[in-house]
């Protein structure tokens, strides 16, 4: 990837990813045009595959819960445990998978309305499949930092307001 | 009981901050947005705050040299050395001080006799002044334009000069203009530095924060070393102001008796400060100042942001090179930067500091700084840009026959 793709990844990553091509250019001191054309390449390439708000759980006000399930599984021959993880990322309330180094093999990330819902799935539709030798089931109780913002409303360094 | 009687008289004749009364304001409001900063709103990289831990933990918490650490005077001249190409002797021409704002009071102090004058460029930081005053000397301010992109020029330098011109002090990059000397502007002041004798007193403590060419220092043109005092830190480049660490480096016949005066008033930077600046020097020759790279980085987005947003809305802004000041006008507003400051503070709750704080010729100006999340500062230039166009209305309607 090219160093400006790089520059502009990481505005839209970490700062916002509202900002216009006029103004990534204006922080980059690039044009617009450029920056509109490597974004489209960004999106085109699969780079960039959604621009999504970071919500803190925490203020939705509404009940969910979020899950992070450990699961130890047979890979198969040839297919390796890219099949396994292809199954199971097809249920829509899997938000993420991924494949992990050390105790356990797949990791699986979900999102339900309710524990019931959660464990439904785990007993319903995980661990039911053959592939599958284990699973442990993580409920997350808080979150404090999300994509890197902090989230909780504790006390802050602060600088004092006016200096010379 | 009357202080006055007992108070010096000197010290008495110092004019208090211009920016007290902003801060007093500001502090009352806790909705507003402050721009008034002049330290950096990254934390202290994480290496050298933990240096600083495990120093603490081991006990090295007593009185250090009177110079410094000496393992950090060495990465010091190492640090002049490679950025600067600077050569000093790490044994008795270079002093770790307490913090930047200690080196400039101890240059001073060891260099004027009371009727002694230093020219100031300005608009600079507010300490110049008082500190010369306060070592019985006279501040000549030499004012800079916008024109000239804010370098002192050598003609104005040489007008300043009388004979009792001791020193020129080049606060670049400059707070609060964000203007740099690149190498040429420098040489073009080396003539009449030498024709009249003078010394250089070079504040370089935002010499990292540069936004095209990398700083140069004037003591490393042909000549000068012998007639520079540097002033450099931690607090800007490292993300270090609270940790109070500063760098004074001379030639020994100078720091010998800048040493002295040192001993006898501070006896020693703070030993955890000196090894948090320690660790950061290490780290940065070791890997190229990377993380200094990275948060220059940062600075020069919200830099190219602040510049654009102010033409836009038609506060002409001149673009810094260096510091993370902006230092728009506000001239065709019709009002000056106190006025503009005032308004803003109180109309739209933005906290931004009257170039006036930094000598006369700051008059039309006012300071922003953009130390800030970029966050901040789109809300900050969403409440500039209402303001703007609120006083440009009324200004047109009140000239309206």
């Amino acid at each position: 990837m090219t160093a400006f793709k790089k520059q502009i990844l990481e505005i839209l990553v970490h700062e916002d990813c509202r900002y216009s091509p006029e103004k990534i250019a204006t922080l980059l001191g690039a044009e617009a045009a450029d920056v509109r054309a490597a974004v489209s390449e960004l999106e085109r390439e699969g780079v960039v595959v959604k621009y999504a708000a970071v919500v803190n759980p925490e203020k939705r006000e509404e009940d969910f819960v979020d899950a992070l399930i450990e699961v130890k599984v047979t890979p198969q021959k040839a297919l390796g445990f890219d099949a396994i993880a292809e199954e199971i990322y097809q249920f829509p309330e899997v938000k993420s998978v991924y494949l992990m180094s050390g105790g356990y093999d797949l990791c699986v990330m979900i999102e339900g309305r309710t524990l019931r819902e959660v464990a439904n799935f785990v007993s319903e539709k995980l661990s039911v499949m053959d592939t599958v030798i284990s699973t442990a089931t993580h409920f997350i109780l808080k979150t404090y930092k999300k994509d890197g913002i902090i989230l909780e409303e504790g006390e802050q360094a602060k600088r004092i307001a006016v200096q010379p | 009981m009357r202080a006055e009687r007992y108070l010096s008289r000197l010290a008495s004749s110092i004019p208090p901050s211009g920016i007290r009364k902003f801060f007093d304001l500001v502090a009352e409001m806790d909705d507003a947005i402050s721009l008034g900063v002049g330290e950096p709103d990254f934390p202290t990289p994480w290496n050298a705050r933990d240096a600083a831990v495990k120093s603490i933990q081991k006990g090295y918490t007593r009185y250090t040299s009177n110079a410094g650490l000496p393992e950090l005077r060495k990465a010091a001249a190492a640090y002049f050395r490679e950025r600067f190409d600077l050569g000093y002797d790490p044994a008795d021409e270079i002093l770790i001080t307490v913090g930047a704002s200690e080196a400039i009071d101890l240059c001073f102090r060891a260099i004027l006799d009371p009727g002694d004058e230093v020219l100031i460029p300005q608009p600079s930081y507010v300490s110049y002044a008082p500190n010369v005053t306060l070592c019985g000397g006279k501040p000549v301010p030499v004012e800079c334009f916008e024109r000239d992109d804010f370098k002192v020029r050598p003609e104005n330098l040489e007008r300043a000069v009388t004979e009792k011109t001791k020193a020129v002090l080049l606060p670049y990059p400059n707070n609060p203009t964000g203007a740099v000397m690149e190498r040429e502007a420098l040489e073009a002041l080396v003539p009449v530095i030498q024709r009249h004798d003078l010394l250089a007193v070079s504040d370089e403590i935002y010499c990292e924060l540069t936004y095209g060419s990398p700083h140069v220092s004037i003591a490393s043109l042909p000549g000068m070393r012998e007639r520079t005092l540097v002033i450099n830190g931690f607090s800007k480049a490292f993300s270090m102001t609270g940790w109070r660490v500063g760098l004074l480096a001379a030639p020994r016949e100078f720091l010998k008796v800048i040493l002295k005066i040192h001993q006898y008033v501070i006896m020693c930077a703070p030993s955890m400060g000196q090894y948090a600046a320690l660790e950061a020097l290490k780290s940065g020759l070791r890997d190229n100042f990377a993380e200094v790279a990275r948060m220059r980085a940062q600075y020069d987005m919200r830099r190219r942001f602040m510049v654009k947003s102010l033409n836009d809305m038609g506060l002409h802004c001149f673009e810094p090179r260096g510091a993370f000041y902006v230092f728009p006008s506000v001239e065709s507003l019709g009002m000056d930067g106190e006025a503009f400051a005032d308004a803003l503070l109180r109309e739209q709750k933005v906290a931004v500091v009257p170039g006036s704080a930094f000598g006369e010729s700051g008059r039309h100006f006012v300071r922003m700084s953009y130390a800030y999340s970029m966050r901040s500062l789109d809300e900050a230039v969403a409440r500039i840009s209402e303001f703007v166009s609120r006083h440009r209305a009324d200004g047109k309607a009140s000239r309206r026959p």
